[in-house]
């Protein structure tokens, strides 16, 4: 599904060259569940918008569903983006001027989808994600589980194969974390290849696979599968 | 992303930050304002113009001597400009398809009659001068058809002037001076009015030769005639060009038709409408401005927005489209209401001054309306260039 082949991302600071990754070899089943751990500036966030293809490896091949997608152009990594991946951030990053249901529905509008196709999966998604009441609420007018409930069911509307999330509990409470948790791993079974970032051993714990970064190189790695 | 949605996103952040938006659309909506009050005015004086020289009739042809639009050199002192004569103009009563003939001569002199004095508007003129201005006799009658080496002192008085010498006398039959000659009063013309303020009830009327006699005039000043509406100013030209040619054996003289002198004073108004318009063109621009500046400041606003479209699978196309879209939709809604706050004034000025002329025509409506979009284009390009160009990871990360 994901395979990285001795990727690295050097960021110029100033006239400095900061390797965020060095060297990364990585591979990634298909509905496999992998957490990233590591401390903050260990180049796990990096790793992740480079898996999601937001970022570009300056060196080092990724393929991703057999295919090479090193090099693809802007155009082509929106449309990879659009159609494989979807991303779950710490902050929820919802758009605030629109309801739940309109959220939901950003990527299917990305996409250029059928207003009447939309309707019916955005009214899906609600339903399982238990926010049927909550369609017409704008983000501020929902609590923190929801949101990220919002945030989750966006990022799966396209029926992505990958979903990609930062810290998705950093900004709730333990319980409403564990909620959002559970909701991921759910979809996890459902054969989505589930990686989370996260500098939370009881949270990246919980995966089946669990990588820990250690400035931009992959250190250890646990729970393995065969 | 289809066009519904791409108008239902837009409105969404034109919602969100109503105060800001209004604000900004009305910048534009008093350009448009502006403009279209602008250029209705002009548009207005414009026609008025026009509907002010059509009153005297169509199918006109003015004669002058002197060619003005001779190329090479001086005539000099081996050239000679020979005079238009009262002949010439009986010559060209005889043309084919001219229906009326007046040959013009006109001066300032003193009037006196009942002990009142009053310097006037002399104007010498054929007896068809009525039919070809279209002006109407309102007692008594016109000069009458005499030989002109034999016309009689008689004249026709301006409603103004009979107003002025007569009072309530009725002027019929009594005499006239007229720089010292007498002439006897046989009709009095209806009132006219004024024409681009030249009183044109103020003036008297007598026969061609009696003018020339009067101011000492070897030349006529000019000649009009008007030709009948089934033959074409361009071939009643050239007709009078050969005529004037054969009898005074050079072209020493100019045809002017109303038409193309219509032509002319249409194309000076013109520029005048463009100009007032391009005024308000000014104000339209600083709208742009305003809007260049909220664009700007919304893509700063927004780009951790920006970062999760980006990462929801928008293209960098969508992006541009998206901020352009909103850009446009602000202008063209000031637009609109700019045009209406325009039409508006416009009218509402018509009817507190019927006097002043004010039209809008479609034209400048949709030409305003779609400058105006043209401008949040423009403006809105580079801010969304900006949102577009922006690294995803970065906005992203920008709170």
């Amino acid at each position: 599904m994901i395979r990285l082949e001795n990727v690295s991302r050097i960021f110029a600071v100033g006239d400095q060259q900061v390797a965020a990754l060095r060297g990364i070899n990585l591979d990634i089943a298909a509905g496999d569940y992998v957490s990233i751990m590591g401390p903050s500036g260990s180049g796990k966030s990096t790793l992740l918008n480079l898996i999601g293809l937001l970022d570009r490896p300056s060196s080092g091949t990724y393929r991703l569903d057999g295919g090479d997608v090193t090099d693809l152009t802007d155009e082509q990594q929106a449309r990879v983006r659009s159609e494989k991946v979807g991303f779950v951030f710490q902050a929820f990053h919802l758009v605030p001027r629109l309801t739940a249901a309109m959220n939901i529905e950003l990527p299917l509008i990305l996409a250029g989808i059928p207003a009447d196709e939309r309707k019916a999966r955005v009214a899906q998604l609600l339903e399982n994600y238990g926010l049927a009441d909550r369609a017409d609420h704008r983000p501020d007018q929902l609590s923190g589980g929801q949101r990220q409930r919002v945030a989750i069911a966006r990022a799966t509307s396209m029926h992505p194969a990958v979903l990609l999330a930062d810290e998705p509990t950093g900004n709730l409470d333990q319980t409403t974390g564990k909620e959002v948790l559970n909701l991921l791993e759910q979809l996890a079974a459902q054969h989505v290849t589930l990686i989370i970032v996260t500098h939370d051993p009881a949270i990246g714990g919980r995966a089946a696979r669990q990588l820990h970064m250690v400035d931009g190189q992959i250190t250890d790695e646990t729970g393995r599968s065969p | 992303m289809l066009l519904p949605d791409l108008i239902r996103l837009t409105t969404s952040s034109f919602l969100a930050y109503r105060l800001r938006s209004f604000l900004t659309g009305l910048g534009i909506a008093i350009g448009i304002t502006a403009v279209i009050l602008l250029t209705s005015i002009g548009e207005g004086l414009h026609q008025f113009v026009l509907a002010e020289f059509n009153q005297f009739g169509t199918n006109l042809i003015n004669i002058q001597p002197g060619k003005t639009q001779t190329q090479g050199g001086n005539v000099g002192m081996f050239g000679s400009v020979k005079p238009l004569s009262i002949e010439d103009a009986q010559a060209l009563r005889r043309l084919p398809h001219v229906e009326y003939v007046t040959p013009g001569v006109q001066g300032n002199a003193e009037l006196r009659a009942n002990g009142k004095t009053r310097r006037t508007m002399v104007s010498g003129v054929g007896h068809e001068m009525t039919n070809i201005f279209s002006m109407k006799v309102q007692t008594g009658s016109f000069l009458p058809d005499d030989e002109p080496s034999q016309a009689r002192a008689q004249v026709v008085l301006g409603a103004k002037v009979r107003q002025e010498l007569f009072a309530d006398m009725n002027p019929l039959g009594s005499y006239l001076r007229i720089g010292g000659q007498r002439f006897r009063v046989i009709g009095v013309m209806e009132p006219k009015g004024q024409v681009l303020g030249f009183d044109l009830d103020d003036m008297v009327y007598i026969p061609t030769a009696r003018a020339m006699e009067l101011f000492n005039r070897v030349g006529l000043i000019d000649i009009h005639l008007s030709y009948k509406a089934t033959t074409d100013s361009k071939s009643m030209v050239s007709a009078i060009a050969a005529l004037l040619k054969e009898r005074h054996g050079r072209e020493d003289f100019t045809i002017i038709p109303q038409e193309k002198a219509l032509e002319v004073l249409g194309s000076v108004l013109d520029v005048i409408t463009f100009a007032v318009g391009a005024l308000g063109g000014i104000s339209l621009l600083v709208g742009g401005v305003g809007i260049l500046t909220i664009m700007t400041m919304a893509v700063t606003e927004r780009t951790s927005e920006i970062g999760l479209l980006r990462a929801l699978g928008a293209r960098e196309r969508q992006v541009l489209i998206l901020f352009l879209g909103e850009a446009m939709l602000l202008s063209a809604l000031g637009g609109l209401a700019g045009l209406a706050l325009g039409v508006g004034i416009a009218q509402a000025l018509h009817l507190l001054f019927p006097a002043m002329p004010v039209h809008t025509p479609w034209l400048f409506a949709v030409v305003a309306e779609l400058s105006a979009v043209s401008i949040g284009l423009v403006a809105g390009v580079m801010p969304a260039r900006r949102a577009a160009r922006l690294d995803p990871v970065e906005a992203l990360r920008t709170e």
